[in-house]
């Protein structure tokens, strides 16, 4: 719970800092998604710490020592909220300056991620992509021998959680498609959209159990769908190539450049929101049955 | 130069050594991984404030405003979340793999297992 708060607090600070894109991001992956995976794998693992700490002593020394050094190293930097400083010197200028010609979307935050800096973005990608087939590796295809036996859904029996939940699941994944579509003009994008769209999944899984998720959803599907978001981006860049361009170079998508900018931010925010609903999605019910197994052996 | 206007380093610093500490000082394989959760974030922020500037605005462009926050940090930290949770994940089901194999996420009861079972081989 303490975790969700954090996630919350530090989604309204990013709000005062500007950074509109990065708390919708946060707001909806640390308040909602990390905070349910720690209480999932918290369920199976125990609640309580038996165990002294380590030499608690030795680390608060460390830790202190640190710290101070840290300190000492910032009277060095720049000032906070400072025009001059070197990290707005060098390139922000010129995406602030140039976005509206190069690629004619009001979103900066949208134009960089997908466009001047694709490469990072793509990269990014493939790391979730990745880090979800670890996931599944470790926990889905090593199988300990099935015990079956249907549990009912914790919270089944709550007849209001269940009504309030299933009105609120259709707007959530409309809100989500629409953070997807809108992220050119205001804050959202393809990472945020994904999020909220797999937040809808998780929460039909907590009323409904996970077992009729991984009906309603499909498990196959999902897991293709994981793979054909990385596809979708990797083709945009390699069609750029076929039309003359380089990589990832969207001005050659079409006979107009910023037409082809369009085009391109689109299609690759679209590969990125399929790929990271998909993925939250598998993380998330792939961890629930596992744990929900253990527990029911241990029960 | 006033040493006031560092203050948002400051606060980065608090935050990355509680989350520091954390990750050092138990011995719980959980309380590591929120540990790193909350040295994470505290990158989190010390990015972030770095891209504030004074008087700015967040940078989606409009007719009415001149002066906008840095959007590049903000690029960076956005995709950083989405990465950091999908590793968190990826920590965390190793968490739940040691804890079927060994029956327990604590370090010290894992190391005495693994010194046991080297002794009856």
């Amino acid at each position: 719970m303490l975790m969700g708060v954090y996630s919350l607090l530090t989604a309204s600070f990013f709000v005062l800092m500007d950074a509109v894109d990065v708390a919708f991001t946060e707001a909806a992956v640390g308040a909602g998604i990390s905070t349910i995976l720690m209480v999932t794998v918290l369920s199976m693992a125990g609640r309580f710490e038996n165990r002294q700490l380590h030499h608690p002593r030795i680390a608060l020394f460390v830790v202190l020592i640190t710290g101070v050094m840290l300190v000492y190293g910032t009277f060095d930097m720049p000032a906070f909220g400072d025009l001059n400083a070197p990290v707005q010197t060098h390139v922000a200028p010129y995406y602030l300056q140039q976005s509206a010609q190069d690629i004619d979307i009001p979103n900066v935050v949208t134009s960089v991620l997908a466009s001047y800096r694709g490469f990072d973005t793509f990269g990014e990608v493939v790391v979730v992509f990745t880090a979800v087939i670890g996931v599944l590796a470790m926990l889905e295809f090593s199988r300990k021998p099935d015990t079956t036996g249907d549990e009912p859904a914790p919270m089944y029996q709550h007849k209001i959680l269940r009504i309030v939940g299933k009105i609120l699941i259709p707007p959530i994944m409309l809100f989500a498609l629409y953070v997807q579509f809108h992220g050119e003009y205001g804050p959202g994008g393809g990472f945020q959209a994904g999020v909220i769209f797999a937040a809808a999944i998780i929460l039909h899984a907590m009323l409904f159990g996970v077992e009729s998720t991984r009906k309603a959803v499909s498990m196959p599907v999902v897991k293709v769908l994981a793979a054909v978001g990385v596809l979708i981006y990797g083709s945009v860049g390699v069609v750029a190539m076929l039309n003359g361009g380089r990589f990832l170079e969207y001005n050659a998508l079409a006979e107009n450049p910023i037409t082809g900018q369009h085009v391109g931010i689109i299609i690759i925010e679209l590969g990125v929101g399929i790929t990271v609903a998909t993925a939250m999605m598998l993380i998330f019910l792939t961890f629930a049955r596992r744990v929900g197994k253990a527990n029911g052996e241990s029960a | 130069m006033n040493f006031l206007e560092q203050y948002n380093y400051w606060i980065v610093i608090i935050l990355m050594m509680s989350g520091f500490y954390i990750v050092i000082a138990h011995g719980n394989l959980i309380k590591k991984l929120i540990g790193l959760t909350v040295f994470q974030t505290s990158v989190f922020i010390l990015y972030i404030s770095m891209s504030k500037v004074t008087a700015g605005t967040a940078p989606i462009l409009n007719e009415a405003y001149k002066v906008y926050s840095n959007p590049l940090p903000h690029v960076l930290i956005l995709t950083a979340i989405v990465v950091g949770i999908a590793t968190t994940a990826l920590g965390l089901a190793l968490v739940v793999r040691i804890k079927e194999a060994y029956g327990s996420v604590e370090e010290d009861l894992i190391q005495e297992k693994d010194l046991q079972q080297e002794g009856s081989e």
